[in-house]
């Protein structure tokens, strides 16, 4: 608990207080929609915390998140669907396997010295190769979709991840704030040290023998595994997958842009980006729902979030916890 | 299966490739001078498409024709979107100017919902059945006219980087920035030109594009993502590695939907994607990387 | 134009009976319970941007035409609530709860089969019943779901009925493919149907083989190698699952690679659609399709018809019109029978659904226990000069087959 909290300013804590709180008490009083939205937006909150250590610790872009919340999602779907295996147990599995993968392409990337730009290709085109070969995998429902038998909604069963809507928001906000804690705990351990000596001037850390390749491969193979939890909970929240929808690069980069809009590499900007850009989406197709025109919901996000880039471009989180005092040590910020 | 078949296909991939080639160039040039990869580049390409359709139905000119037309229009487009908004995220990291332009890209995308509307709609030239036997060889004639154009194109292109005194100071700028700097070009306008090139590319590109399938809001994506599998192929930056990872991407696309289920197409190319990463980071043609 | 058998019309003067005695009966005292509830608010949930865009606007034109055609039959009013799913899941979800949020006691959706299973979860979880227009996906109505009700049929029924109705266009034609090559597009209705033919052919007793099975991928822009690969079969016909975009590159293949089956044999959307109409004139005649359909000869029909002609002069009504159309007919006679916006006293009246003056063919709208209607039938459909006729079943033919297929390079 000390380490968790040492160097955090009073007044964050306190905030922080208060937007948990508000988080565990918002069911209470909010209605089925807003519910809906905020398991969205913890959703990504949480795998954008995943993907951030990838970046912000490993300094590798991936454009294929995706891949892994598929992994993680199919495995523990396949495994409760033919074996009724519950999600809790097939969840190792899920991230033994999406850990594996992350592994095999960090190894690669890291092996072959594939970065920036070519790495991210190279995750888009893992994942995309998954999601063909996927298409043809019967056993995995194919194209035509896997289905998990949806039955008794009105009782919570929490081993078998089966239940109302209100449980799988608390299972996201869990995990979200377990992401914050193990985020937090990480930075300010010896490995997080070694990331940051590393992310600062890769050639000195290695001059000084922090050995580069296996702290790479540890931020990976945490930010991989991370990701494919993620996907369990996909899999059991949304009961169907199509690999279109999970696989594809679109959805990758759905994954993403909280965090570049809240600020990569910081330790709130995943969250802060969650809650900006889903809440965001919601409004603007309220807003424009009146004018009838189909497409400008998206014309509207597209502006807000180029204007993001132009404006803000080391993202919002570092802008607002300067703006309210939030953020007194460079500690704070991986 | 008859043999004839395999020749058939070939061809026709190899044609069809030319014109992906084309298109790839557009996101090479970007890439080998400017430093940034286009994550809009088939969504600009898809405007471009729009652009020729326009052209086609109101004042009837063909497709073919309106290369320049359309090539001069997108040269305006990337002109302007470079000097205005892409420079300045030059310094940012990757992934910050990969948002920036996945942002244009959504934007691209809804203007020409809203403008266009959702349904796909093509160009129906004249000439739009006709096809061609040489023997055995059925070639049809729009595909055969599209990979021609997509040559001469990309034939002025390298001429133009090689003998024109701007092509060659564009050059300068993508090999040395700094010295670029210190002997006085005006870089920033140069900068800006490359993406009007780049753009230029795309809008021939598309006008071609447009004889072979019909266009539509979210045609953009897929194009994209077949780009970045050719460009690095053949080699990012390299000119001629983007024509030949075209045609390879082309060629082994229809040969492999032959004897494999087509529906495993794009798993061959990302395989071989994946393949090249790791056995030539570089690409067929790249330079190797410093 | 054929002359329509006697025992049609015995069915459809029963029908038609049974549809005014409801009436009679359901009219005295709802009418008055209606007018306190006022209209019943119905969620349409349809992908209207996205890449099913195209498709989902087109559903919506269902959804305009039928407020003027409820007041002729005498049905309550329905408040449309519109939501567009953006042809994302996810995103269908949240807008089904924003939905039911906002009030809406019924929703109407989604084109899609993955759209339409996150819908049908909120609408169970809460008690909102749901009448799907359009997805074929069998597992939907196969989920023990009380409030999700499908007018449409479901991929192996698709099948069923096309062999059906194929084997009696052989039969009237006096001619049949002895091999056909299978061409299906690699997407969640195309693999549904591919799964479903290898179940459902053998019980037909078919007079042709499937030569070979080519699945293409979605994202295709090209379907050169596609065709050439089906040609190099040397099957009489083709036998395709496809969708609009893909139909039109297909049929424009046929023509560059210049080969002319014995029959195209549709078992999809894309080849009657308007737009491919449209885009390729004559080159567009000859294809049949096996699709879910309006009996053109039902009353209700010819007033769609004339509806959307004047609403939509240039657009001929299909599939998309009619189940969005119907799913929406279902609402209302359920409002009024039921005299009440409670979702749950809805949920009942739907399942107690009987309409017989509908659109689509076979006896009329029914739920089964799953909240399937299984008596939906569909049709054999053919373009004819930017027209479609219906060929199949016989109770819904106004044409005869045009067999076999007119040379594509001798059509001037």
């Amino acid at each position: 608990m000390n380490r968790l909290i040492k160097g955090v300013r009073p007044r964050a804590l306190v905030l922080l207080a208060v937007f948990a709180a508000a988080l565990v008490i918002a069911p209470l009083f909010v209605s089925s929609y807003v519910l809906s939205v905020l398991i969205i937006v913890l959703y990504f909150a949480y795998v954008g915390q995943a993907w951030n250590l990838m970046i912000g610790f490993a300094g590798q872009l991936s454009l294929g998140h995706a891949l892994f919340v598929g992994i993680g999602a199919y495995t523990s779907a396949a495994l409760f669907i033919h074996f009724g295996i519950a999600p809790w147990i097939g969840m190792f599995a899920a991230v033994a396997l999406s850990v594996l993968t992350g592994c095999i392409i960090g190894y690669l990337g890291f092996r072959f010295s594939i970065r920036g730009v070519y790495f991210a290709l190279l995750t888009i085109a893992f994942a995309e190769f998954v999601l063909v070969i996927v298409d043809h995998i019967p056993w995995l429902g194919s194209t035509g979709g896997f289905f998990l038998p949806v039955a008794n909604r009105d009782r919570i069963d929490l081993f078998n991840l089966r239940g109302s809507q209100i449980m799988f928001y608390y299972v996201i906000l869990a995990l979200t704030a377990a992401a914050l804690v193990l985020c937090r705990l990480l930075l300010n351990s010896k490995l997080g040290l070694y990331w940051q000596a590393i992310r600062e001037d890769q050639e000195s850390a290695e001059a000084i023998g922090v050995h580069l390749f296996r702290y790479k491969m540890i931020a990976v193979a945490i930010s991989s595994g991370l990701t494919g939890i993620a996907g369990v909970w996909y899999a059991f929240y949304y009961n169907n997958l199509f690999p279109e929808t999970t696989f594809s690069t679109a959805k990758s980069i759905e994954l993403i842009l909280g965090t570049v809009v809240g600020g990569v590499g910081t330790l709130f900007g995943p969250i802060l980006g969650a809650f900006i850009l889903t809440p965001l989406g919601e409004v603007l197709t309220h807003l424009t729902e009146g004018m009838k025109i189909d497409g400008i919901k998206s014309f509207f996000w597209g502006v807000c979030v180029a204007a993001i880039v132009l404006f803000r471009p080391t993202g919002l989180w570092p802008w607002i916890s300067a703006l309210f005092g939030l953020d007194p040590r460079r500690g704070d910020k991986p | 299966m008859p043999a004839d078949i395999y020749l058939n296909v070939a061809v026709s991939g190899i044609l069809t490739g030319l014109i992906y080639g084309l298109s790839t160039l557009g996101l090479s040039v970007i890439f080998g001078v400017i430093r940034i990869v286009n994550f809009a580049h088939g969504e600009i390409m898809v405007v471009g498409m729009f652009v020729t359709l326009v052209l086609f139905r109101h004042l009837g000119i063909d497709p073919l024709l309106s290369i320049p037309i359309v090539a001069a229009a997108l040269f305006g487009f990337g002109f302007v979107l470079q000097d205005w908004v892409v420079r300045r995220v030059a310094h940012l990291a990757d992934h910050m100017q990969f948002l920036l332009m996945a942002a244009v890209a959504v934007i691209l995308i809804s203007v020409c919902l809203m403008l266009f509307g959702p349904d796909a709609q093509g160009a129906q030239v004249g000439y739009a059945y006709d096809s061609l036997s040489i023997g055995p060889l059925i070639v049809d004639k729009v595909r055969l006219y599209a990979g021609l154009a997509a040559l001469v194109v990309a034939a002025a292109l390298f001429a133009f980087f090689r003998y024109a005194a701007t092509g060659k100071a564009i050059r300068a700028c993508g090999d040395n920035y700094l010295g670029a700097q210190v002997v006085g070009l005006n870089v920033r306008r140069l900068f800006a030109l490359t993406f009007g090139i780049g753009t230029a590319c795309l809008g021939a590109a598309g006008a071609i594009l447009l004889l072979l399938i019909d266009v539509h809001p979210y045609l953009g994506p897929p194009l994209t993502l077949l780009a970045f599998i050719i460009v690095i192929v053949g080699g990012m930056g390299s000119l001629p590695g983007a024509m030949l990872g075209g045609v390879l991407i082309g060629a082994s696309e229809a040969i492999a939907g032959l004897l494999l289920q087509p529906s495993l197409k794009s798993a061959f190319s990302f395989g071989l994607l994946i393949l090249v990463l790791l056995v030539r980071p570089q690409g067929l043609l790249g330079k190797a990387t410093q | 134009m054929t002359c329509k058998p006697h025992t049609v019309i015995t069915r459809r003067t029963f029908s038609t009976g049974v549809t005014a005695a409801g009436l009679t009966a359901a009219a005295g005292p709802f009418n008055v319970l209606r007018a306190q509830g006022g209209a019943l608010k119905v969620g349409v949930l349809l992908p209207r941007s996205g890449v099913q865009a195209g498709i989902g606007q087109d559903c919506q034109r269902g959804v305009e035409i039928a407020p003027g055609i409820f007041k002729d039959l005498g049905l309550p009013n329905l408040q449309i609530m519109n939501g567009d799913t953006e042809s994302n899941p996810q995103i269908a979800r949240a807008q089904a709860e924003k939905l039911i949020n906002e009030g809406a006691q019924l929703l109407v959706g989604a084109f899609d089969s993955g759209q339409t299973t996150t819908i049908a979860q909120v609408a169970e979880q809460r008690g909102i019943p749901l009448v799907i227009n359009i997805a074929a996906a069998p597992p939907i109505t196969e989920q023990g779901y009380k409030f999700v009700f499908r007018n449409f049929p479901t991929a192996p029924m698709i099948l069923g009925d096309a062999f059906a109705n194929q084997k009696e266009i052989f039969a009237a034609t006096g001619s049949a493919p002895k091999s056909a090559a299978f061409l299906h597009v690699n997407d969640t209705f195309g693999t549904a149907m591919q799964k479903g033919i290898g179940a459902v052919m053998p019980r037909f007793n078919m007079p042709y083989k499937i030569a070979e099975t080519i699945a293409y991928d979605p994202r295709a822009r090209d379907l050169s190698v596609e065709i050439a690969k089906a040609k190099a079969t040397g099957a009489d016909a083709l036998l395709v699952v496809s969708r609009l975009n893909d139909a039109i590159l297909l049929t424009r293949e046929l023509v560059k690679q210049r080969w002319t089956p014995m029959a195209v044999l549709s078992m999809g959307p894309g080849w009657y659609e308007d737009q491919y109409l449209k885009t390729l004139g004559k080159l567009s005649d000859g294809p049949m399709s096996f699709v879910p359909w309006y009996d053109p000869n039902k009353k209700l029909s010819k007033q769609l018809e004339a509806v959307l002609a004047k609403a939509y002069p240039a657009i001929n009504l299909n599939t998309n019109h009619i189940f969005t159309f119907e799913a929406l007919l279902v609402a209302a006679d359920a409002y009024k029978r039921a005299g009440s916006t409670d979702p749950k006293a809805l949920a009942d009246a739907i399942r107690k659904t009987n309409i017989t003056d509908n659109v689509s063919i076979g006896p009329g709208i029914q739920f089964d226990a799953k909240g399937q209607n299984d008596k939906v039938k569909d049709a054999a459909i053919q373009n004819r000069d930017g027209k479609l006729v219906t060929l199949a079943p016989k109770a819904a033919a106004n044409a005869k087959p045009d067999w076999p297929l007119k040379p594509y390079d001798k059509r001037g």
